[in-house]
């Protein structure tokens, strides 16, 4: 009996293989590259106004005067213009929104906060995309939350849509 | 007639990939002047994934944000660091997908141990078959 029962095990190691691959082939494919540095301190940055007569952005202002939400976008990425309305209705509440304009030149972003909506306190020029990744974001628009202690507490990849609004929300308020 | 407004249309079409209007990093297609410099940076480069492409190495990729990752990486390498204190930082950024090389951890120890794992239960199964020949 005991003999007969061994014979089973490579079907059942089989069917153990076979439903981990089709799990894996079926389930919806998450493709999001997520930071490494959320619940940790943002490192250390000093990027310049990316346009005129609007402050830039630091490490050093982020460290300070409660929270904060940074916004990475640029003029040239289409899915930033979707996320405009969403931008300019946190805006609206009270939610400043601190810039990071990626690979972008003052005229271009000039013309796109005219387009689009201007909901940005401050807008640092990543020029040559350092900040970008030395924050882990792999792309435009990424949306993080940084707490009043400068500790980064959420990761928003992708347009915010109405839908993400609520999680924005919370995750500042808890980060207050 | 036809065709031509097709053309004109494909020509007016902006391109849904997007990339900014500002040139390439300075070393994202040039190379480093030190020969040996340059050797480290790419097998560095071949081995790090390109992040907005997936499936390809930064090395292979055409993609603007391969080439700001490759020009990071020629950067530091310039400035003294060695691959595997990059590859270091890249990871506590981007996590352990971001290289092809995995490290061992935590996560990973079962990925490197299982040839080890295999071929002992392999000699298991075969020492138990040589014994009964040799004893038939």
């Amino acid at each position: 009996m005991k003999r007969r029962l061994i014979f089973w095990v490579p079907l059942a190691v089989f069917s153990v293989v076979i439903s981990v691959v089709g799990f894996g082939l079926y389930a919806p494919s998450d493709r999001a590259v997520r930071s490494g540095l959320i619940g940790q301190a943002v490192p250390d940055f000093d990027l310049p106004p990316a346009m005129p007569g609007r402050p830039g952005l630091s490490s050093a202002a982020l460290r300070q005067g409660g929270p904060h939400v940074v916004n990475i976008f640029a003029s040239w990425c289409l899915p930033c213009r979707v996320e405009a309305p969403q931008l300019d209705a946190l805006a609206r509440r009270g939610i400043p929104i601190d810039g990071i304009a990626v690979r972008d030149r003052p005229q271009d972003l000039a013309a796109f906060l005219a387009a689009y909506g201007d909901p940005f306190r401050s807008i640092g020029a990543d020029t040559d995309r350092r900040v970008q990744m030395e924050l882990g974001s792999a792309g435009v628009p990424e949306t993080f939350v940084v707490d009043g202690n400068g500790v980064i507490r959420h990761q928003h990849i992708g347009a915010i849509t109405e839908g993400d609004m609520a999680a924005i929300v919370t995750a500042y308020e808890a980060a207050r | 007639m036809r065709a031509a407004l097709f053309g004109l249309a494909l020509l007016a079409a902006a391109p849904a990939l997007a990339d900014s209007l500002l040139p390439a990093a300075r070393y994202a297609d040039v190379q480093l002047a030190d020969p040996n410099q340059e050797r480290q940076a790419k097998a560095l480069m071949e081995t790090v994934r390109c992040l907005v492409c997936q499936g390809q190495s930064i090395a292979d990729s055409d993609a603007e944000m391969a080439g700001d990752m490759r020009s990071l990486i020629r950067e530091r390498i310039e400035a003294g660091q060695t691959p595997d204190q990059i590859r270091a930082w890249l990871i506590s950024r981007y996590g352990d997908w971001v290289t092809y090389e995995p490290t061992f951890g935590p996560a990973t120890w079962a990925l490197w141990a299982a040839p080890f794992l295999l071929i002992l239960a392999g000699l298991w199964l075969a020492r138990g078959r040589f014994k009964r020949r040799g004893r038939g």
